[in-house]
């Protein structure tokens, strides 16, 4: 027996050696790895997020432009769904039986424990006469959140969208958004995402094994509130922003009404716009869609890039140069025999004023005098070449914002056109002269600019000497704050002294009866201005008036521009009128109010070019405009064609008023805008 | 005379035992609320929830323990066939009117309670092997006496297997612990341990890798022992019989086994992954205790836990609880308490005068130790899925007093080691 004792050894040895084993199991997954713990967290732990309603932004007045409107979903937590009335169930949210199973079984099929869409986007009187019964229905939740609205269903382009985050802007972000977010994508909507979106809060939810919440990790000590987003303010009137995308209705082109002291946009139109309310909701894809296929791109934001030569509305800008050059005074004359010969080509004058000085140069808009002040700056002495003498005007033309980007909040901004005497080298080799580019002088050739950049220009006359970056935001949250580059004063390098002599002409050319804008002069009010008739390789020529009013301390500089309506004074001149005097008197008076809504029907839409459509025959579309025009007077026709563009049948309607008015507007166009 | 003996009885007790037996139900009882704790109602003695009931159990588990030792220690002796006797004829009544639950027919219901007799078939079993050892002192070394032997373990493993409960019919290997110290050759025990390893080699390694690995193994042996005639055709028959037994486990392994016992062994072999399904409960079960680190998160702060992620938490998987809100000091403690308790249990078991008591002991240390072994090998994923509880902690009745009883009864031996059984 006493052999066998010391088996005894052998099997608590055996325990002892397989209690090691279980200990150094444990110490590697307890004290070893961390993985089980890092494991055990992404099990029960969740971070969830609320989202703040992003910021309401005002006007200058302080009306409310876009605010949040709550839209609520239903929801349902199918195993919390225990029996009850169905059918008042039903009908109180508008759906029948059979909608009712299928619903709940797509919920059920997604999952039992999770909450999930039952209906979405509930109307308010829905969700008022559910709310009281909610409680007869468990299972059943309601889920609130915002989506935006824009009461005035203007401004499309200003306001820009709010769309879903892509890849892309997660990446660009590092880590901020999630799939699922929403980021400005556009206007001011993008320009100030980060001010508007607010603080996103934070919930470390734990859960259990079905996925049921189960309340927050350590009594939400690491929880943080949402913070909702920074009220904006933005400079825009809504009043005078609405009278002119009614202008602007059946036209393109924009508007841009600044006030020449602060550098605030008041006006910001771009026509044709959008409803920014379509860009909202459900059917934002649909409707982005839509409007995208539209003719003459309302997503383009002419304001800042659509690129118009500024034509005549140069002029004054080029007689500023001249004066601080010191190469003409205020009463130096040319003669202007009708036109002005440049090298070997001729370049035409509308009238024939012979000796004309600066202020009647400017007030009727002579093309002789223009040159002759752009002869004088180019050929000056004290430059070696004229090429020199071509740099050195550029720089100070530059210094007036064509050319380069001013700074705008707003994004996808466009710098304009001006060449350097080392561009037209390029293009011209080594013999170019003033005459070569004497276009320049009229604001025509290689010179484009915005219609930003032509209402700063104005913005600078009217200060005299300096402009304020123009801006569309005024101020930003509750500390009103704004950023210093839109408050500091750039000087573009002419003295104040000059300028009176070209107000004095601008004044004439609205004011006077011989001036060209004469027709569009504002009861009480002194405007100075200057038409442009801006050739333009695509069809006619475009209609430009920039301005300001009134003449002694400025409150507004306008630039309106509409493509291809032909003379500056027919259209875009008396739209600037409207938009001042309503800007500066609260209303437009007396017989204008006549003129202002005859303009308002006005269209001057360019042809379109045919849809290019393969299955449909070419005919097809002159056939229907054969048949519309046959179905005549207001009456559209009530069968659509499905291929057609929507715009089509409106633009018919216009095109008849148009043709029993006097003035010719719509000339046949085949190209169209671009 | 009379107020000596009462001294001497409680005296004689072994009462560092007791207070780990009553350290571990305490533990069982404080996880076992912690694993079902629901922070909406925290009422500490509701007796309709599981730590409510374990509490009924526990206290009438002491009140069974004291009982068992105011009996005459020669009551045991006596009567361990007819204990035996009548735990077989529960496991057979067991097959006929028990209650199924969850494949296994292993419960008869008793009122609200749920009699498992595959628990207490254990000690009956443990009783008729001490008496047959202590009667007829076998060696362990002829045939006769290892097959009356094998007969005694075979017969209730026979119907635990019937049930079938494959993890209780694990448990009755134990008896070759005891077998071992009376006598029975190391052999067996070598046997069993390569069984073992060729069993795991199945799954890990192809057949002919095996294969020619054992016949080298045999090869050699032979050239080692090439004096020995008789130990080189043993050693030749071994070689054959392993070989056999491969392809016996290849067949049971694809015949025999249900798929859920087949897939927790690919689980715990790491042949395959499966954390929806057969890996569920082990991998969370892993998760929990792993997540404990050093000192644990707290009692009642386990998340794991208290959100319900193991299942089976307050039986089966009970230490990953102890795992996650204890940590690895409180994993030392526990294991700690069991080996101090297997140690002490054996070493008792070899002052005692007779067979019987010796026998008995080491089977109750063998019992325990199979349970402690498979239960916490299965929570941390080195041994596979079997259904057996953890000795004294795990919820449940039978499972508590079967331990309770299977202990008390040594300890009333033990108390009476200067008589005569």
């Amino acid at each position: 027996m006493d052999n066998l004792f010391s088996r005894k050894y052998t099997i608590q040895g055996v325990i002892l050696v397989v209690c090691l084993i279980l200990i150094g199991q444990l110490f590697y997954m307890q004290v070893v790895s961390d993985k089980y713990f890092l494991l055990s967290n992404n099990n029960v732990l969740r971070k969830i997020y609320t989202f703040p309603a992003r910021g309401v932004i005002f006007d200058r007045n302080g009306k409310v432009l876009v605010q949040n409107e709550p839209v609520y979903d239903l929801m349902i937590i199918p195993n919390q769904v225990k029996p009850f009335d169905t059918l008042d169930f039903c009908s109180t949210i508008g759906i029948d039986m059979a909608g009712f199973k299928k619903r709940y079984n797509k919920a059920v099929a997604q999952s039992r424990y999770q909450p999930s869409a039952f209906e979405k986007q509930l109307s308010v009187q829905t969700y008022a006469a559910l709310q009281e019964k909610l409680a007869r229905f468990p299972g059943f939740l309601v889920q609130g959140r915002t989506v935006r609205h824009y009461p005035d269903s203007v401004a499309g382009q200003f306001f820009g969208y709010v769309k879903e985050v892509t890849q892309k802007d997660i990446d660009d972000n590092k880590g901020y958004y999630r799939p699922g977010d929403y980021i400005g994508k556009a206007g001011v909507e993008r320009q100030y995402n980060e001010a508007l979106r607010g603080e996103r809060g934070v919930i470390n939810m734990l859960y259990d094994a079905r996925n049921v919440p189960q309340g927050s990790y350590l009594e939400g000590k690491f929880d943080t509130l949402a913070r909702s987003g920074e009220k904006v303010i933005s400079s825009l009137d809504m009043e005078i922003q609405r009278l002119g995308e009614e202008l602007m209705q059946n036209k393109v082109g924009s508007i841009v009404a600044i006030e020449p002291s602060t550098g605030e946009v008041l006006a910001f139109v771009s026509s044709p716009g959008y409803d920014p309310n379509k860009m909202v909701g459900r059917q934002q894809g649909n409707n982005y869609m839509e409007i995208f296929g539209q003719p003459n791109r309302p997503f383009l934001v002419r304001p800042i890039s659509g690129y118009y030569s500024p034509g005549s509305a140069f002029k004054p800008l080029d007689a500023l140069i001249g004066l601080q050059e010191g190469v003409i005074t205020p009463d130096m004359t040319f003669n202007c025999p009708g036109g002005y010969r440049a090298g070997n080509h001729w370049v035409k004058c509308e009238h024939v004023d012979g000796n004309i000085s600066l202020r009647r140069g400017l007030a009727r808009s002579c093309n002789t005098y223009a040159c002759y002040v752009f002869e004088k700056l180019l050929t000056q002495k004290k430059y070696k070449s004229q090429k020199v003498a071509y740099d050195e005007w550029q720089k100070k033309v530059r210094k007036w914002g064509i050319g380069t980007k001013l700074d705008i909040d707003m994004p996808f901004e466009r710098k304009g056109t001006l060449f350097t005497a080392e561009d037209y080298s390029k293009r011209y080799g080594k013999y170019w002269g003033y005459t070569t580019v004497i276009s320049l002088s009229l604001g025509q050739g290689e010179m484009n600019t915005t219609p930003l950049q032509m209402a700063n220009i104005m913005a600078i006359i009217a200060n005299k000497g300096y402009y304020v970056k123009p801006h569309l935001i005024k101020a930003i949250g509750e500390k009103k704050t704004i950023d210093k580059d839109y408050v500091e004063k750039n000087y573009v390098g002419v003295d104040a002294r000059h300028f009176d002599a070209v107000i004095d002409g601008m004044q004439e050319a609205v004011n006077s009866p011989w001036g060209t804008a004469n027709a569009s002069r504002i009861p009480d009010i002194l405007m100075c201005g200057k038409t442009g008739t801006v050739q333009n390789p695509h069809g006619k020529n475009h209609s430009v008036f920039i301005g300001f009013a009134p003449r002694d301390n400025p409150k507004i500089a306008i630039a309106v521009i509409v493509e291809n309506a032909g003379y500056g004074s027919a259209y875009a001149a008396p739209i600037a009128s409207y938009i001042t005097e309503k800007y500066l008197k609260g209303a437009v008076s007396g017989n204008r109010i006549a003129q202002m809504e005859w303009m308002k029907q006005q269209n001057v839409l360019p042809e379109l070019p045919k849809p290019k459509i393969k299955v449909q025959p070419k005919t097809a579309d002159t056939l229907l405009n054969k048949k519309t025009l046959q179905a005549t007077e207001g009456n559209l026709p009530a069968v659509k064609p499905t291929l057609t563009p929507v715009i089509k049948a409106t633009e018919i309607k216009s095109n008849l008023e148009v043709t029993k008015t006097p003035t010719p507007v719509n000339d046949t166009n085949k190209e169209g805008t671009r | 005379m009379n107020n000596q003996q009462g001294n001497r009885f409680f005296f004689n007790v072994d009462w560092v035992t007791i207070l780990i037996y009553m350290a571990l139900c305490a533990i069982g009882y404080i996880n076992i609320y912690a694993s079902v704790y629901n922070p909406d109602i925290s009422d500490t003695y509701d007796f309709s929830s599981n730590y409510g009931k374990q509490l009924i159990f526990i206290i009438s588990g002491l009140i069974l323990g004291f009982s068992i030792l105011l009996l005459d220690a020669k009551f045991f002796s006596i009567f361990s066939p007819i204990i035996y006797g009548v735990t077989i004829i529960l496991l057979i009544a067991v097959l006929v009117i028990g209650r199924k639950v969850a494949g296994n027919q292993a419960w008869i219901p008793l009122g609200s309670f749920r009699l498992q007799p595959s628990e207490f078939a254990k000690f009956g079993t443990a009783l008729l092997l001490a008496r047959y050892v202590s009667t007829f002192n076998p060696k362990f070394k002829d045939f006769k006496s290892i097959f009356f032997a094998g007969i005694i373990v075979a017969v209730p493993l026979f119907f635990i297997m019937m049930q079938p409960d494959t993890g209780s019919a694990l448990v009755f290997l134990a008896f070759m612990f005891p077998l071992y110290r009376e006598g029975l050759s190391g052999y067996f025990l070598l046997i069993f341990l390569g069984m073992i390893v060729l069993f795991i080699a199945v799954f890990l390694l192809p057949l002919y890798v095996i294969i020619p690995s054992i016949v080298f193994v045999g090869v050699y042996s032979i050239y080692l022992n090439k004096r020995k005639q008789k130990m080189m055709v043993s050693i030749g028959l071994a070689t054959v019989i392993a070989i056999a037994y491969l392809f016996l486990v290849k067949l049971t392994y694809t015949k025999v086994l249900e798929p859920h016992q087949r897939s927790r062994i690919e689980v715990m072999l790491g042949l395959k992954t499966d954390p929806k399904g057969a890996g569920y409960n082990v991998i969370q079960s892993k998760i929990a205790i792993g997540s404990g680190q050093v000192l644990g998160r707290g009692f009642l702060l386990g998340t794991q836990t208290k959100y319900g992620y193991v299942p089976e938490q307050s039986t089966d998987f009970i230490f990953s609880t102890i795992g996650e809100e204890w940590g690895f000091v409180g994993c030392i403690v526990l294991i700690g308490l069991y080996l101090f308790l297997l140690l002490r249990v054996i070493n008792l078991a070899e002052r005692q005068r007779s067979p019987f008591s010796r026998v008995y002991g080491y089977c109750v240390a063998s019992i325990i130790f199979f349970h402690v072994f498979i239960n916490i090998g299965m929570t941390i994923g080195i041994v596979p899925v079997i259904g057996i509880p953890l000795p004294f902690i795990s919820y449940g009745g039978s499972s508590l007093w079967s331990f309770t009883v299977l202990l008390f009864i040594f300890l009333k031996l033990d108390a009476n080691r200067m008589g005569f059984i």
